[in-house]
Order: structure tokens, then C-alpha cells, then sequence
């Protein structure tokens, strides 16, 4: 079953199209200003489709290969619809080697996806993240803004049930 | 002057050369592979690198601008390791086929591992097995044998302005496409083909239509004809071993014959006729208050552009074919007639120096005969191929002359080739039809050369005509926002695709580059001078042509021959379709 939320975002007008324009309306003919623009849109519509990109490319006078280019290039950019939460694992050294892959079997066992895909009832988008910075506490994921340190497979069913 | 030291000899260079540069001055030759000299350095192979005194890493000698007292080492043992290991990782995850790649013996990633004495490569094979692109008629994408180098991206974006490719993905999964992965055939691409000169290996090329020419050849029941583009006669020749910018119009001729084509005429013949329409319609537009300024429609990766990025611009462009085209439509109905040939029979095909010239002949308004005007278009490269399997040696080779009655042509039709060519011709032409009086100096020197955007006024009888000339399609679009404007205040302008013209055509010898091209214009100019006539308007098959079949210029059945129309496609033609 699927959340209106994703269901908006899958047919990839998100029901307001004029959000996207106001969103935008800022940064008309900003060439500088095409990450936080497509930071913006990304917050409305949980992931950048090419109908936004084109808007994108339209307003800030770029090419839409380069909108691609540059929402392809940042990890925290998608341009394919993803879940209602973002499970990011840290695939940097640190949390590497204190069983991060771990981790991602367990989180892959839990949600029944592979890392990159989402739930079917569009709950969860399982990736790998470079760095968050959280060294500290390795291994660590962060599900939407929040960080979870110094797990071990077993956290991994009672940290998703807050989000479930 | 900046004085620095590389290999233990001295050299004194301007601020702001690089060392790469600075090195070429004193005799080395520090190899390179993502550099390419009419484009920005990007600096993203680590080829290029060479030692510096008193630095620790290894610096890109294509990006790195020499200072004062600098001490530079370009071949030492670091050096030199860095430079294997570059290669040897780009080799680990390319395809290697170079036996039956199209750029064998013009890709320069192998001959960069040849001179490198790259014999062994010590990283697994890993190869990506990305999707061919192959949608549309003119260029060929194979992603697996991209290096990433990013020149095409440079060459898309800086000089050509349609900014289709771009590098997606990052590390190792970077990719160089069209937005959200589409096809070429969805996206605003001009098919210009510069990014296939831009390209260091085979992962862009132009498709090769020569086994349907060389089927033609050997069917008794084809009459195939061939039409010889203005650019071609200045170039073929480097296909053939000869040194850039060597006119070898005869030498061309006689090896067309030899391939077995029943008749080779000259696209040079309908370049005159398109000066005539064109012309007029110029002088038509003046007198009655037309659309104003009209722009030249001879160069297809142009029209596609204006097609895509000025939609709104369209009215301005002269509603003449191309020359090819004209060629196309008058062969199989003209000639047909004056031959007693039946049509159907007729197999035409084209040498255009130009990629974009076969989506051109595939269009389908492109009929105006009944059948497809122009049923193969062959780029330079593909004609090279042709004659190099048929074992023909230009060296050898006798001077022949075009077939009439369409191998006539002036000295007008040959500079259609060079940026400001067309201009030029159509000036000789428009001067004396609108005065009626005789032309005395026929070189408008001010509409040639390679600066981007050249401008001219021109006195007709107390009227002054502005034109404007852009090649390369970053300043035609230069051009082309001031008329969209209201700003841009002329008459007629002309405007080339490709940088320097058709002679710098993306279906051009490997490699073309800015000196290439310079040279190839200049032996047009010199070509031009050696015919006996210089105006569209003298040639005698032209005036024998409209007497005999068109009537008068724009009458009737130029219109519906020589004559085509235009179609918004927009900047995301799939958001149409």
C-alpha cells in the first residue's frame, strides 16, 4: 500500500505544480544557485524529476543536462522517487571496518530490499552515504536528519520501529 | 617574460603560459590526452603531469601556469609511473577492441599507450558494458570506450552552445549523457558532430553508411550519381596522406570514377543556384517588407539548433534548401528528365564534410522528387575509408572534371565551404542583380577569416545592406539573442554550425582542429581565384538550368523544388511527444 506522499511523487507532479514555480522564483536566471535550488524542490517533492528539472533548467538559464549532472553527482540528490525515510549507511573507512556491512544485511534483511531500492509500501529508501562525520560512534546510519551510532545488527529492528 | 627551467634548459614565456606550452617551445613534447588546444584544460587525466622543484605532487603540465625560477622536470622516473598508471587504469576498464574500432589508427588514447610502451596492464579488466546509442542517423554513441575526459562536454557546452552532454553519476560510475539518460534522437542535439572531433577515442562517431554505397556501386541496375561538397575538395585529400589544406578537386573526381559511380557531378553547382534563390528571396524580402534579417539555411546542424533554441526565430531563415538538397531534388527530376533516366533508378549520393547533413536527407520533406532526394550521405571520413579499401592512391591519381550538367560551378560556390563564404558569394551576386552594374573588387575580405562574429555594410546604389557572420554555434546564438531582442541591426546574416565553417564539419578528416580548419578555408579562397568564373549568377549551367526546367527564381517550380519549410521542435522535444 502506498502513501499519498509517495504516490504525489511518484506520478511526479506532487499536486502543485505552482510550488515548484514559486520555489524557483527566486533564483530566476541564478546560475550560481543550482544546488540550493534543487535542495528546495527536493524537500517538496522527495526526489527531482526530469519534469522539475527542466524547470530548474528553464529558471536558472542551464542546461537540463547539467541539472542531471549535478543531481546525479551529490548523494543527497535522487532523481528517482524514493521512500517517505532516507536510511543512509556510512560506507566510509571508519565504520567499514567496525561492521558497518553488517549493518546493511541486517537493515536489508529487516525492509526486504537491496541497498538503493525502496520499500513497496514506499516507507524506506535504503543507501550508502560517504562520511557523515560521526567517526565517534562507528558504525553509524542516519535515517533522515538523525544519527545512529555504534550499532550492531541487533538495534536495527528497534530503531526501525520508530519510524514504522 | 617569465624565465623557467625544464630539463635543465632555459625558456622565457609570457605570464600565464602554461607548462605544457612553455615546454612545446623548446622542443618537448609532454604527452597528453584530455587537453585538447581550442578547449578549456580540465586537467582530470593526470597525463600530463611533470615534477616541479620544491613541490611534492605531481602537477598537470596542461593546466599549470609557469612562474619565475620555476625548475620543471617533465621525464622523470615519478613522473613517468604516474603517467603508465593513468593509462593503465583508463585501459583496465576499455573495451581494447582497437582491430575493429572505428577511430584505429586516429584514436589518440592508442597511440598515447603505444608511445607510453604500455605492454602490460596490472589491473583487472573491468568493463561496463554500457548501452550503444545508436538513435539517430548521424552520430553513434559507445560510453564503453569513453576515458571521461569531458572534451565532448566542452566542446557541447563552450563552442557549440546545445549543451546536450554532461557528465551524470560520479567516481567510477560517471557516465557522459543527455539529461535522465535519454536518447540523442530525444534531445536538442544540432548532430553538429564536434564532440566526435572533441573525442579522443571511439566513444563518439559518425554512422557509417558505406556498405549501402558500396551495394549501389554493384547493382547494374542502379544509375549512382554523386554529388562533391565545396569542404570536401580541401580535405579529402588528409584522408588520403596529403598535407592539410591541398585542393584536390581532380584527384577527387577521377577516384569517384574509379569507385565505379556513373556520374560525378558537383554539390558546387547547386551552391550557385542556392546564391541565386537565396538572393532574391534576400532582394524580396528588402522590396516588400519581409521578414528581415534573413539568415543562410545552408548548414543543417544550424537549422536543427534554430529548430530546438529559437523556435521563434524561424520566419528569419531563408526557405531555401540546402545546396545538398537542392542537388537531391533536381537529380532525380532534372537530370532524370534531361538523361531519360527513370527516377527510381537514380541512387544519390552525397560527400558532405558534415554529420548533420544525413538527418538532413532523412527528413522527411526531403521528397520532393517522389523518391528520397538524397538516398546516402557519406562523410569525409567514410569516403577516406572507401577509397583507402578500393586501394586508390590520390598521389597516382590523373586531374578529372566534373560531369555536366550538374558539374558546373564558380568560384563562389567553392568559398560556400568557409565561414563567411556564403555571404561573400551571395554578395557578388545581389550587388550586380540590384544595381546592374558590374562588381569591380570581388573579395569582401571583411566577412572572412576565423573571428567569431565578422560584420560588413555593403553599399547597393546608396542602399546600405548590414550582414552579420557567425560560425560555431556559441556565437551564432550571441547573434541570434540580440534579433530576439529587437537588437540585431542587419539585413542578412549568415550563419555556419561548425567552427571556421564546413570545413570544420563534424564528418571532417581526424584530426580537425582550429589550424585544420584555417588552412582548409585559405585553399578555398585560393580555389575561388583559379576558376574562370567567380559569380553564381555567370555560371552557364545555371543560366541553362533556369531556361530550360526552374523558368525564374523563386517561380513555381524552385518553390516547390528547391524550397522547404521549418518545424518547432523546442529545447525538450519529449515533453512534446
Amino acid at each position: 500500500m502506498e502513501t499519498p506522499e509517495v504516490e504525489k511523487c511518484r506520478t511526479g507532479s506532487s499536486g502543485q505544480p505552482d510550488e515548484i514555480d514559486s520555489i524557483l522564483e527566486k533564483y530566476r536566471g541564478r546560475k550560481d544557485a543550482l544546488i540550493p535550488a534543487l535542495y528546495d524542490i527536493q524537500k517538496v517533492m522527495n526526489y527531482l524529476p526530469e519534469s522539475a528539472a527542466v524547470k530548474v533548467a528553464e529558471a536558472l538559464e542551464v542546461p537540463v543536462s547539467k541539472v542531471y549532472g549535478v543531481a546525479t553527482f551529490y548523494t543527497l540528490f535522487s532523481v528517482k522517487p524514493r521512500g517517505k525515510h532516507i536510511i543512509r549507511v556510512c560506507e566510509s573507512a571508519p565504520c567499514h571496518v567496525l561492521g558497518a556491512m553488517n549493518v546493511v544485511k541486517e537493515l536489508e534483511r529487516e525492509l526486504g530490499i537491496k541497498v538503493g531500492e525502496t520499500t513497496k509500501d514506499g516507507r524506506f529508501t535504503l543507501e550508502l552515504t560517504s562520511c557523515l562525520g560521526t567517526c565517534g560512534v562507528a558504525p553509524a546510519i542516519m535515517i533522515d536528519d538523525v544519527v545512529y551510532g555504534n550499532l550492531t545488527a541487533d538495534k536495527i529492528p528497534h530503531i526501525l520501529s520508530e519510524y514504522r | 617574460m617569465v624565465s623557467l627551467t625544464i630539463d635543465g634548459q632555459r625558456v622565457a614565456v609570457p605570464e600565464g603560459t602554461t607548462i605544457l606550452d612553455a615546454a612545446k617551445k623548446i622542443g618537448i613534447d609532454i604527452p597528453t590526452l584530455c587537453y585538447h588546444p581550442d578547449l578549456e584544460a580540465r586537467a582530470v587525466c593526470r597525463v600530463c603531469v611533470v615534477e616541479i622543484e620544491g613541490q611534492k605532487l605531481l602537477q598537470p603540465s596542461c593546466a599549470y601556469p609557469v612562474s619565475e625560477g620555476m625548475v620543471v622536470h617533465t621525464n622523470t622516473p615519478k613522473a613517468r609511473q604516474a603517467r603508465r598508471m593513468a593509462v593503465e587504469l583508463m585501459l583496465a576498464r576499455h573495451p581494447q577492441g582497437c582491430l575493429e574500432c572505428i577511430r584505429n589508427q586516429s584514436c589518440e588514447l592508442q597511440a598515447l599507450a603505444e608511445r607510453l610502451q604500455i605492454r602490460e596492464i596490472r589491473f583487472e579488466r573491468k568493463l561496463r558494458d554500457l548501452p550503444k546509442d545508436e538513435s539517430t542517423p548521424a552520430i553513434v554513441r559507445d560510453p564503453d570506450k569513453c576515458i571521461l575526459c569531458r572534451r565532448c562536454v566542452a566542446m557541447c557546452h563552450d563552442v557549440q552552445a546545445a549543451g546536450v552532454l554532461y557528465p551524470t553519476n560520479r567516481g567510477v560510475d560517471t557516465v557522459v549523457t543527455p539529461a535522465y539518460q535519454r536518447a540523442v534522437s530525444d534531445v536538442s542535439c544540432a548532430l553538429c558532430g564536434q564532440c566526435i572531433h572533441a573525442c579522443p577515442t571511439g566513444a563518439i562517431s559518425e554512422r557509417d553508411d558505406t556498405e549501402a554505397v558500396w551495394q549501389a556501386l554493384a547493382d547494374p541496375n542502379k544509375h549512382v550519381v554523386v554529388q562533391t561538397a565545396p569542404a570536401i575538395r580541401v580535405s579529402i585529400g588528409e584522408e588520403m596522406g596529403l598535407p592539410v589544406g591541398t585542393i584536390v578537386t581532380g584527384k577527387l573526381v577521377s577516384a569517384l570514377r574509379r569507385l565505379g559511380f556513373d556520374r560525378v557531378m558537383d554539390t558546387d553547382f547547386t551552391a550557385d543556384l542556392t546564391i541565386i534563390e537565396e538572393g532574391n528571396e534576400l532582394l524580396h524580402r528588402i522590396k516588400n517588407g519581409g521578414v528581415l534579417p534573413m539568415i543562410t539555411s545552408c548548414s543543417p546542424g544550424w537549422i536543427k539548433f534554430g529548430e530546438h533554441f529559437y523556435p521563434d526565430l524561424l520566419e528569419h531563415i531563408s526557405t531555401c534548401k540546402s545546396p545538398q538538397q537542392m542537388f537531391g531534388a533536381l537529380v532525380k527530376t532534372y537530370y532524370a528528365q534531361k538523361m531519360g533516366i527513370d527516377p527510381k533508378d537514380i541512387f544519390s549520393v552525397s560527400l558532405m564534410p558534415c554529420t548533420a547533413k544525413k538527418y538532413e536527407a532523412d527528413r522527411p520533406e526531403m521528397r520532393s522528387s517522389g523518391y528520397k532526394d538524397v538516398d546516402v550521405v557519406l562523410t569525409s571520413r567514410e569516403l577516406g575509408r572507401m577509397f583507402r579499401e578500393a586501394g586508390i592512391r590520390f598521389e597516382d591519381l590523373p586531374e578529372d572534371e566534373h560531369d555536366d550538367p550538374m558539374g558546373i560551378s564558380t568560384g563562389a560556390a567553392a568559398i560556400f565551404g568557409a565561414t563567411g563564404g556564403v555571404m561573400e558569394a551571395a554578395l557578388r551576386t545581389v550587388y550586380e542583380v540590384a544595381t546592374g552594374k558590374e562588381l569591380g573588387a570581388l573579395d569582401f575580405v571583411s566577412v572572412r577569416g576565423l573571428d567569431g562574429i565578422k560584420e560588413a555594410t555593403v553599399d547597393l546604389d546608396g542602399m546600405q545592406v548590414r550582414v552579420a557572420v557567425a560560425h560555431g554555434l556559441a556565437n551564432a546564438k550571441k547573434i541570434l539573442e540580440l534579433l530576439r531582442e529587437g537588437k540585431a541591426p542587419y539585413h542578412f546574416i549568415e550563419i555556419m554550425c561548425c567552427p571556421g565553417g564546413c570545413v570544420g564539419g563534424g564528418g571532417q578528416p581526424i584530426p580537425t582542429r582550429m589550424d585544420t580548419r584555417a588552412k582548409r578555408g585559405e585553399a578555398l579562397y585560393l580555389a575561388d581565384r583559379s576558376l574562370p568564373y567567380r559569380k553564381s549568377h555567370e555560371n552557364p549551367a545555371i543560366k541553362e538550368i533556369y531556361r530550360d526546367f526552374l523558368g525564374e527564381p523563386l517561380g513555381e517550380r524552385s518553390h516547390h523544388l528547391l524550397h522547404t519549410h521549418y518545424t518547432k521542435r523546442g529545447k525538450y522535444p519529449w515533453l512534446s511527444s
